[in-house]
């Protein structure tokens, strides 16, 4: 059994008088996929929004363990420090940088990587070149891998909506994160693009990138993820493998409504 | 022929000013969406900042080579760290508050600017040293186009190539284009957007203090409330070239230039402000997203 990426800790989010999030725990472990289901409004987005510094969190904690070092608190943290400590994520409609080109896309989720400074921009020397040069190179090999290279000098807002759903998570790979977060990955697409979508998540599984979906195509769900945690009204309401899921009465409940005795 | 030549060189020369300035308005403005009124007076603290510098110096006998550099040096600095100071202090806590509420924060930083110097220098008009001396090789040409206008042109030549290269090609550049266009996106890769606008607000007051230590050895007087119309007038430039666009800032000021040059030439000189904000108005009307500037999709 593989170590915990990711561990929170009764996660709760207030807004107002509205608890959007109640005491919620998840875990995710070293290269798993692992699925955050629930109907409309039960607070998965406001989850991701959470654990990746959008929100602060009224209470609860989060915690992110990193290879060979010991973990890290999240809780409070700037976005941009969280993607620099390792989350990364894709969003429900899709936010790239619609005026930049496909590879600039790429190259900018590297940059939190990358040490150089303004003044070493403009005087050129040899350790920016080379780390300038490195980026292109490893962002072209992002881009062979998801399979965009044809696109690469493409403005971003051009590409067709599956590409772009693509290139999404290229940017969001090329931060390199120990636990990569799709928001719904395959809202949108038609079934094609969604089994190419759902090769592409386990080709990018199969190198050993833990990753954390939401995702309401229960197909792609039951089909991709090897736990799954179900919530509703803000509040987790089971937790188990795909087959465990689909036979819990309480999720069904959630989803179906009551059964109505005859 | 040759009074045309005249007025097309001073036009350039003046569009050259403003597009220093108009820069500093078009980049906060794409980064933040903020109209920052205070940057003229960025610019008049640049001119007086090379003024102090450069009488204190030229008393200690300093070559002029030396003062020329040492007071840009300083204008620069010190302007600098009033635009990181004003956006820190007036804009960053405003941040997400209404968009008018920043306005009149920066309408509000402008006036206080402008009276602290009032308050701290004088409110009469300074004679500004000649500090860029004639250069001999212009003497054939010295009725048409002056040294000074010729240092104006090259200096914001240069200083947009580099902006250019910068926003275009370098790490930093990309940051700051990508936090124009989504800001939370930009943070989400890791972007230190806080870092990146204090850096706008750096470069642009950077130029704006480039702009008033040339433009005041061109006219060669300063005083505390030079920064309102020149603010205006490089806004208006801004404007006319799509606010937001940096081509479009330097496509604006230049445009801008040669109207005033023109019209104070062919028709009077009374005329020269007329003419600039007919301009803009009529732009406004016609195209009002300015020359170069993209229409403003809603945001859903």
């Amino acid at each position: 059994m593989n170590g915990r990426i990711l561990e929170v800790v009764g996660l709760t989010m207030d807004f107002g008088g509205i608890r959007a999030l109640n005491n919620v725990d998840l875990d995710v472990k070293q290269g798993e996929i692992v699925a955050l289901i629930g109907p409309n409004g039960a607070g998965k987005t406001t989850f991701f929004n959470c654990i990746t510094g959008l929100y602060r969190p009224t209470k609860g904690d989060i915690f992110l363990y990193r290879q060979g070092s010991s973990r890290a608190s999240l809780k409070g943290m700037k976005p941009n420090r969280v993607t620099e400590v390792g989350l990364a994520r894709t969003f429900q409609n899709i936010r790239l940088f619609p005026q930049m080109t496909v590879l600039e896309n790429v190259m900018i989720g590297r940059h939190c990587r990358t040490s150089s400074t303004i003044f070493g921009a403009l005087v050129r020397n040899t350790s920016t070149r080379m780390e300038e040069d490195s980026i292109i190179e490893s962002s072209h090999r992002m881009l062979v891998k998801i399979g965009l290279t044809q696109y690469e000098n493409e403005i971003a807002k051009n590409l067709p909506y599956g590409a772009q759903r693509r290139l999404e998570i290229a940017r969001a790979l090329a931060t390199e994160p120990e636990l990569l977060l799709l928001d719904e990955p395959a809202a949108g697409m038609n079934p094609q693009e969604t089994s190419e979508l759902v090769n592409l998540i386990q080709s990018i599984a199969a190198e050993g990138q833990s990753i954390l979906l939401i995702e309401h195509d229960m197909k792609l769900v039951m089909n991709l993820s090897e736990r799954i945690f179900v919530m509703d009204y803000g509040k987790k309401i089971a937790e188990g493998t795909p087959e465990q899921i689909r036979n819990n009465p309480t999720v069904i409940k959630a989803y179906l409504g009551e059964e109505v005795d005859a | 022929m040759e009074y045309f030549i005249e007025l097309l060189l001073s036009g350039l020369t003046r569009g050259a000013i403003y597009a220093l300035i108009a820069l500093g308005y078009t980049m906060v403005y794409g980064i933040i969406g903020l109209i920052n009124f205070a940057h003229g007076e960025i610019y008049m603290i640049g001119a007086f900042t090379s003024f102090i510098v450069a009488t204190i110096l030229s008393i200690y006998g300093f070559p002029l080579l030396a003062i020329i550099v040492l007071a840009g040096l300083a204008a620069v600095i010190w302007s600098a760290s009033y635009g990181y100071t004003i956006e820190k202090i007036a804009y960053k806590p405003l941040r997400k508050a209404p968009r008018l509420s920043a306005l009149i924060s920066a309408i509000g930083m402008s006036i206080f600017l402008q009276n602290y110097v009032l308050l701290a220098q004088t409110s009469e008009f300074l004679p500004f040293p000649q500090l860029i001396p004639d250069f001999p090789f212009m003497e054939p040409i010295a009725h048409i186009v002056g040294s000074t206008d010729l240092v104006i042109l090259v200096t914001t030549t240069i200083a947009m190539l580099i902006l250019t290269v910068v926003i275009k090609y370098t790490k930093i550049g990309k940051a700051m284009r990508a936090t124009s266009q989504d800001r939370t996106m930009a943070m989400l890769v890791g972007i230190n957007v806080d870092r990146i606008i204090s850096v706008t607000f750096i470069i642009g007051s950077s130029m704006a203090a480039i702009g008033g230590l040339l433009i005041a050895s061109h006219i060669g007087q300063i005083n505390f409330s030079i920064g309102f119309l020149a603010g205006i007038k490089a806004f208006t430039a801004a404007v006319l070239g799509g606010i937001g666009s940096v081509p479009g800032a330097v496509l604006g000021s230049v445009v801008l230039g040669l109207t005033e040059s023109f019209a104070t030439g062919y028709v009077s000189s009374d005329y020269e402000d007329v003419f600039a904000f007919s301009l803009l108005v009529l732009i406004l009307i016609f195209k009002p997203s300015g020359l170069l500037g993209k229409v403003e999709s809603q945001k859903v």
